[in-house]
């Protein structure tokens, strides 16, 4: 196969042929690495890239499919990794000064999940300092560029591996989610980005943001490969005592395209003020695509989806100014070079380590959770989100998926978000509500806009209750065939043709 | 005239708990170790890592409150505290505000005038700091995290103590009460239990408390109670010169006897406590209570009834020997070797209780094996020795843990049981002291006291005291 | 109500977060976070009296490990990362004066 016919498969279409001997899994690694070296300099979509170490396990792997010993679906395909997730012997950065040289000396358990699967970890994503962002803007690494056009960010904090994805600079990645940073790039990039129930893939190594919100996800080509990475991840870890046991550890046997009787909500007040119309139609056109296969789908009131944003920043905040205290310059991390005392080493390293974004949630997490502050803001924020969990329990009392839009807009313009965080912050109204509440959402590329963007659309369903978006998902998905951005389809071919 | 003063006061006292792993990671919590090595991502906050908590750490705090009569939680959690420092390497203490496991309870101690039930207030949960060493050669410090995350209850009374003496009663109490537990070995010295203290004064009869500091960093029951009265003192002349105290944490200085404000600009004192939404809340059924209840071991008041009962022990006798869990247990394995509870408790409360007073030892340090005094018992037992030689055996059993069956056969104790031999001996003690002879036939009592006495002597301690008597009365009947 | 953050507020939270902020990240950082509280304010449109705070989501309780020692001595990989280190220790300035 060459380079450009591999790189156009999804992951598992690649592990298929792997398997099936008509690639070997150390080809399909030059194909990713040399579709790098010509992305790169455009989109800067990885942080670390472990070239040597990416050939030398599709080598090891490659001998262990031959004996039979590797037999998954993703063994040989390679993967990238969103740089606030271990991983042992690669510099891990979370995209901040802070972290610029710091190297795990263990893995995270989804990265021991996706190893232990023969699956070959290429490099570290790019992303949003910390995760504090949408628009990857906001790293200290330099921007990620958005593959459909360089003018345009990737949306964030998964830019990194979503651009990645969708550049085909890796097969597929691991994102992280707070709220909505796997499903608003994914949705920006044209690729499709899930995130599973709180607690189904464990947190531990995942470098924590907003503890009770981060979920680990992944960012593939199709709702086919997302729900196959799934039953990679998904694991009860006992290093993680929020991890949950399920019922259910099995995804793509739902990706049947079957959606009769489907009860599929689309919220109204999804819909209404500051909805981009062509997101909008992207929407109904998918609301259609399901009716046609059988779905039954409703207009209705969610409620409370304003006042998700404010208790976001509250409760990932307080959490953040909380998780974020351990980068002080003693065990790991930046050390400033000078400063007087022990109070001057923590206020030194910090400041000079942590951008300004992450400075802002900090200060604001520290001053939410202050003495006389806390039942008025952090209290009232988990009162709000009890709220919010109750809105949508009785919304799946009625339907089985909602649907929306994962964005308001598409990919906006370089630079154009940070200048009003507030503004950037409005921007997760449709991915947030579904971090407090837990539960699992998907998002779907479904057209462009007249300017060439990727829309995405957003699926979400209960608390356990993937395979319900997995299904309507593939369902939508079916209507169309993946779509590689020109820039990065233009890179193959030019190495083609040499 | 000068006023009368009451000096109030409560302690919060910190107890590290006998788990073999720390409370968040799998990790040991064996004392001591080079630096460092007992350490993992978990408790040295490296990234990524989360906590998952140690069940025995439930289990014994659970203990601890029913055994201090308190309530508890069934629904419980923990919280972090916030504050940057470099023990504590997530910067913030896994600990409990909102509902701590345990609440409203009491201990009751002896005063001189009578019972007193010292209120608890709450006990709860929290993970240890790491320790700092202070590197003089390069004026900077270093941070060792074996001791981070070793789990801790913190006991909260309530400010219910009036003196230093109720003070470390209170502690004896609790002490007891834990160590019969098993939950700790609560060594001050160690820092396995710490106290601080929280003291304010008020005029005799004042209905409002005073304002109150608190004493950190003592580190024995001396310390404390000189630490008490130099902050009564200090309180009361501050009022007394018309100054107000002030609301302050403040570190004793043994050495010194004084205290100092430990004050910083950098320290806010705000702790920023919230649920920690790593840990997920922890839930205590009725049953789960009623098994801690029934798994409890026997306290002291229960041992000290059975000491009376089986072994026929003075109330005085089971008193002290029940006066720690250690010494009970020494005496218990004792017994159960030779049988003798009265001899093993003589043993043990006068030339045990002795020997630690002489080498300045806690209880918790005697550490000889229970098998070597009991044979030393039966060496008594049988003969073999007499009373004299065995308090030096006792002796080495003690600082040494000898084996008292070989120590006598290589020393050649034993006694000289060859009457003929014994009696040699005496005949020529009494052809060197006429006098005393003459005197004893005269009727001095007093005078067989010396002649026993010096035949002793010149058998290096190794005859039978009642052979010796009889011989003597025998020649010179 | 327009939340006014002043110097004070702001050098207290620097105090507490450990950041120290130069004067016009300072008077950023008081716009910013008096703009942030204003929007936060909106929760108060919401009656919560009654409403249980939610901290997790999912009633899970009593996720535990038993007490068996796993760990043994990782300390080479501990002190890995460290900027500075010592004798097996984490070296920092001073802690006591």
């Amino acid at each position: 196969m060459t380079a450009s016919e591999i790189l156009s498969l999804t992951a598992v279409q690649l592990g298929k042929k792997i398997k099936e001997g008509e690639v070997t899994s150390p080809e399909a690694v030059k194909a990713v690495l040399g579709q790098i070296k010509a992305m790169e300099p455009e989109l800067n979509s990885y942080v670390t890239i472990d070239e040597e170490g990416a050939l030398k396990q599709a080598e090891e792997i490659q001998k262990r499919i031959e004996s039979g010993e590797l037999t998954g679906p993703l063994a040989g395909v390679p993967a990238a990794v969103k740089d606030n997730i271990c991983m042992e012997g690669l510099k891990t950065t979370c995209s901040s000064k802070i972290l610029s040289d710091f190297v795990p000396t263990y893995n995270a358990k989804a990265v021991e999940n996706l190893k232990q699967a023969g699956a070959v970890i290429i490099g570290k994503t790019n992303m949003d300092e910390f995760a504090m962002g949408s628009t990857t803007e906001t790293s200290a690494f330099g921007v990620t560029r958005n593959p459909w056009n360089p003018e345009h960010v990737p949306g964030g904090s998964s830019g990194g591996s979503c651009a990645a994805v969708a550049a085909a600079e890796c097969f597929f990645a691991l994102g992280s989610d707070t709220g909505g940073s796997i499903r608003q790039p994914a949705s920006f990039c044209g690729v499709t980005g899930l995130k599973p129930t709180y607690g189904t893939i464990s947190r531990y190594g995942l470098i924590a943001y907003g503890s009770s919100l981060d979920q680990i996800g992944p960012v593939a080509k199709d709702v086919t490969d997302c729900a196959a990475i799934l039953e990679v991840l998904a694991s009860h870890d006992g290093m993680d005592s929020t991890s949950v046991q399920r019922e259910d550890y099995e995804f793509t046997r739902y990706l049947t395209g079957e959606v009769k009787g489907l009860k599929v909500g689309i919220p109204a007040d999804y819909m209404g003020e500051g909805l981009d119309p062509e997101v909008k139609e992207a929407v109904l056109k998918a609301a259609k695509v399901l009716e046609e296969k059988g779905a039954v789908v409703e207009t209705f009131d969610l409620g409370m989806v304003e006042y998700a944003i404010p208790a976001y920043y509250v409760i990932a905040s307080a959490e953040a100014s909380s998780n974020l205290s351990r980068f002080d310059g003693v065990k790991y991390g930046y050390r400033a070079k000078e400063y007087t005392g022990l109070h001057g080493m923590y206020k030194k390293s910090r400041s000079e380590g942590f951008g300004p974004e992450v400075k802002r949630r900090i200060m604001l997490g520290s001053f939410v959770l202050s003495s006389g502050y806390y039942d008025a803001y952090y209290l009232k924020a988990l009162k709000t989100k009890a709220l919010i969990k109750k809105a949508f329990d009785e919304a799946f009392s009625k339907y089985d998926v909602i649907l929306g839009p994962a964005a308001p807009t598409t990919a906006p313009r370089l630079g154009e978000s940070l200048s009003d965080p507030l503004k950037m912050y409005l921007g997760d109204i449709y991915t947030i509500s579904v971090n407090l509440a837990g539960l699992p959402g998907l998002s779907v590329p479904f057209g462009t806009d007249e300017k060439g963007l990727p829309i995405g659309v957003q699926l979400i369903a209960d608390c356990f209750q993937e395979k319900n978006i997995l299904r309507a998902g593939f369902a939508v998905e079916q209507s169309r065939t993946y779509e590689m951005p020109s820039l990065a389809a233009k890179a193959m071919r030019e190495k083609e043709e040499k | 005239m000068s006023k009368q003063y009451e000096t109030v006061i409560g302690l919060e006292v910190h107890v590290e708990l006998a788990t073999k792993t720390k409370i968040f990671c799998s990790c040991s919590t064996e004392f001591g170790g080079a630096p460092n090595t007992h350490t993992c991502p978990v408790c040295t906050g490296m990234p990524g890592s989360l906590p998952v908590l140690n069940k025995q750490v439930v289990e014994y705090a659970l203990a601890v409150g029913l055994a201090a009569n308190c309530q508890i939680n069934q629904n419980c959690k923990f919280d972090r505290k916030n504050y940057f420092y470099p023990d504590n390497p997530q910067n913030y203490q896994i600990s409990q505000l909102y509902l701590p496991i345990c609440h409203d309870g009491y201990v009751e101690i002896d005063t001189a005038a009578g019972k007193k039930k010292i209120g608890i207030h709450e006990i709860h949960m929290e993970e240890d700091a790491g320790k700092l060493i202070h590197d003089e050669w390069e004026d900077c410090s270093l941070v060792d995290f074996n001791r981070s995350g070793v789990p801790l209850i913190e006991i909260v009374s309530e400010p219910d103590m009036r003196s230093a003496d109720e003070v470390i009663a209170y502690l004896e109490k609790l002490r007891l009460i834990i160590q019969y537990l098993g939950a700790s070995d609560c060594k001050l010295q160690e820092g396995s239990m710490r106290a601080d203290v929280n003291l304010s004064v008020r005029e005799a009869g004042a209905s409002q408390f005073g304002t109150r500091t608190e004493m950190k960093n003592l580190n024995s029951f001396k310390a404390i109670a000189r630490a008490i009265e130099g902050e009564r003192k200090r309180q009361i002349e501050l009022i007394e010169d018309g100054k107000a105290v002030v609301q302050e944490t403040r570190r004793w200085d043994d050495n010194k006897e004084s205290s100092h404000a430990m004050r910083s600009k950098e320290d806010a004192k705000d702790y920023r406590y919230f649920p920690d939404p790593d840990l997920p809340p922890i839930s205590i059924s009725d049953e789960w209570i009623q098994s801690i209840k029934e798994k409890q071991p026997e306290l002291r008041t229960e041992k000290m009834a059975r000491y009376q009962e089986e072994y026929s022990l003075s109330e005085y006798d089971a008193d002290i020997i029940t006066g720690s869990k250690h010494m009970a247990d020494i005496f218990e394995q004792v017994t159960a070797i030779c049988q003798k509870p009265k001899e093993a408790a003589n043993w043990l409360m006068v030339e045990g209780m002795r020997l630690l007073k002489e080498h300045e030892m806690e209880m918790e340090n005697m550490t000889f094996s229970a098998e070597n005094l009991a044979k030393l018992i039966v060496l008594v037992d049988n003969g073999t020795i007499n009373r004299t030689v065995a308090k030096e055996v006792f002796e080495q059993i003690f600082l040494n843990d000898i084996d008292p069956e070989h120590y006598v056969e290589e020393k050649g104790l034993k006694v000289v049981s060859d009457e003929g031999a014994l009696k040699s001996a005496i005949e020529a003690i009494l052809a060197a002291n006429p006098q005393s002879a003459l005197d004893y036939r005269n009727g001095k009592e007093k005078a067989m006291g010396f002649l026993v006495g010096q035949t002793m002597r010149s058998m290096k301690g190794k005859a039978d005291p009642g052979a010796v008597n009889r011989i003597l009365k025998e020649l010179l009947g | 109500m327009a939340h006014i953050i002043d110097d004070e507020t702001i050098e207290y939270v620097g105090i507490l977060a450990k950041l120290e902020l130069d004067d016009a990240e300072k008077e950023a950082a008081k716009k910013d976070m008096g703009r942030m509280l204003d929007y936060i304010d909106k929760l108060n449109e919401l009656d919560t009296d009654g409403v249980e705070p939610m901290s997790h989501v999912f009633p899970v309780y009593n996720v535990f490990r038993e007490d068996v020692v796993i760990n043994g001595d990782d300390r080479d990989q501990i002190l890995k990362n460290a900027p500075e280190s010592k004798d097996g220790a984490f070296k920092v300035p001073k802690t006591v004066e």
